[in-house]
């Protein structure tokens, strides 16, 4: 089991789930978060004071997957996030040591999906 | 000249230049957060763009006696418009009184039309549609029905404060826009949800605030007439946001504050055009019945046609703008306004088919003129913002600010 964390940007959210949708990974969880990398973009314009080199603003997207779902999973997020510029955002794959499914309380793989 | 009227209709117009911000407010809590400021930004420009186009050009355009079909050029600027009354219009105030009272109905027409195109359009495309709007439908149509030898009004059309003028008028305007726009991306898979219902509540609660003002200062005097409007005015909206919330609780299990929301919009829509004909019963009926035909709009038809209407301005305010006006045609009584007409229910039907008249020619006008102009700004600048813009929302991308924070 795997744990993928992919930071993205907010407006290839909707691209990125229907790239997953395809590939039958369903159950992620999404987040606001800030987050400094190497892009320095231009953002807001506060009257006429330029915001350079702040905190950007990105979608972190969790899921857990079975080994098998792995490389479609992050396949999946590249084809629809990746432009080419600064700032597509990064994947982070994680082994996985256990998950349990709250309701069940079944464990492991069956848990995941 | 009498100063208590002056008084009304100076008051009256402040209570609806409200109605835009709170317009903003109504649009603006509809549509997701990336674009709220863009709503609200061109609500606010547009108080800013039309008070100017009005003062300069558009008032003599819509009332300057000219022809039946335009008015003259002969008010340029306000050329000759005074502080003495002009009797024709208002008798009792000062003619600048009127002419400033008529400025925030062509405010406010205008920044109808957004709901219908919100969330898609180019900010610099928006401008010019919306001064070229005001100029080629807006005020001709003003003209045809409320301006000294408009051909509408030399036919007995009636509309008190707007339904044909501002409500019907906005309302095809924004179908056309909606279509010929197209949808908004990504729309089956993921139905955008109104971002901030409280302050959808909020700008509904300051459009009821200034439709007093829209209906009951049409009457253009501190009378009884204007009594009468005001009175009609608030059971109208009652009784329509009543009924909303109950088609909603049998049809759907609960009402919500959202509805009944719609349903006073549409109950104020609707009982524009008869706030000076009718009494305060047909006022019940009218705002009873308009959250039905505009629930009908917005839940079936729209789906049906599968147009975009983003925030419901044709299902709203056309549907509900028809329904007000052929209800004057209606329930008009001359009991309640001696200057007005009977209509079928008191006796005269043919009022009723001057109204489907009225009715007839603006949305024939409107949804030609606004497919003109809108064609013509397309060719020259484009109206669409493209794909990325529209993901990453219009706030940031044609204004570069955003409504909200994550962290400080």
């Amino acid at each position: 089991m795997k744990l993928v964390i992919a930071i993205i940007q907010p407006y290839k959210l909707e691209e990125v789930k229907d790239e997953l949708y395809k590939v039958e990974v369903n159950l992620i969880t999404v987040s606001e978060v800030l987050g400094h990398g190497r892009q320095k973009g231009v953002t807001e314009v506060y009257r006429g004071s330029k915001e350079t080199g702040n905190l950007l603003r990105k979608i972190r997207l969790e899921i857990a997957v079975n080994d098998n779902y792995l490389e479609p999973t992050i396949k999946a997020i590249v084809k629809g996030a990746k432009t080419g510029e600064i700032g597509d955002g990064k994947i982070f794959v994680l082994d996985l040591k256990e998950c349990i499914r709250i309701r069940t309380e079944e464990k492991g793989s069956v848990a995941i999906g | 000249m009498n100063s208590g009227d002056t008084a009304w209709v100076l008051i009256s117009s402040a209570l609806v230049l409200l109605m835009t911000p709170g317009l903003a407010f109504f649009y603006g809590g509809m549509v997701r957060r990336k674009n709220v400021l863009s709503v609200l930004m061109q609500c606010f420009i547009i108080m800013c763009v039309l008070s100017l186009q009005w003062v300069l050009i558009g008032y003599s355009l819509s009332f300057h006696p000219g022809n039946g079909f335009w008015g003259g050029l002969q008010w340029l600027g306000l050329n000759g418009v005074g502080l003495e009354p002009y009797a024709d219009y208002a008798g009792t105030i000062p003619h600048q009184a009127f002419m400033i009272f008529q400025a925030m109905f062509a405010i406010i027409t205008p920044a109808l039309i957004i709901g219908a195109f919100a969330e898609r359009m180019k900010f610099s495309a928006f401008l010019i549609f919306t001064l070229l709007w005001a100029t080629f439908v807006y005020d001709p149509l003003c003209h045809w029905v409320w301006g000294m030898g408009g051909w509408l009004r030399n036919l007995g059309a009636l509309d008190f404060a707007g339904g044909t003028v501002v409500h019907i008028n906005a309302g095809i305007a924004a179908l056309v826009t909606a279509i010929v726009l197209g949808k908004r991306k990504n729309l089956e898979k993921n139905i955008p949800t109104p971002h901030n219902i409280p302050f959808v509540v909020l700008g509904t609660g300051l459009l009821w605030f200034g439709w007093f003002g829209f209906n009951a200062g049409s009457a253009l005097a501190a009378n009884g007439l204007a009594v009468n409007a005001f009175v009609v005015t608030n059971t109208a909206a009652a009784a329509a946001g009543l009924s909303w919330a109950l088609i909603e609780w049998l049809r759907n299990g609960k009402p919500t504050i959202f509805g009944v929301c719609s349903g006073a919009v549409a109950g104020l829509v609707a009982i524009t055009p008869a706030a000076g004909f009718v009494g305060v019963i047909p006022a019940m009926i009218i705002g009873l019945l308009v959250s039905v035909v505009c629930f009908i709009a917005v839940t079936v038809i729209k789906p049906l046609f599968g147009y975009d209407d983003s925030l419901d301005a044709f299902g709203v305010h056309c549907v509900g703008g028809i329904w007000g006006a052929l209800a004057t045609g209606l329930f008009a009584s001359k009991l309640v306004n001696p200057a007005g007409a009977n209509g079928v229910f008191f006796g005269d039907p043919k009022q009723f088919l001057i109204q489907l008249l009225a009715v007839g020619v603006t949305i024939v006008y409107t949804a030609v003129v606004t497919f003109i102009i809108y064609k013509l700004v397309d060719i020259f600048i484009g109206v669409r913002v493209d794909e990325k813009s529209e993901a990453m929302g219009l706030d940031l991308t044609q204004h570069r600010e955003r409504a909200y924070t994550v962290l400080e």
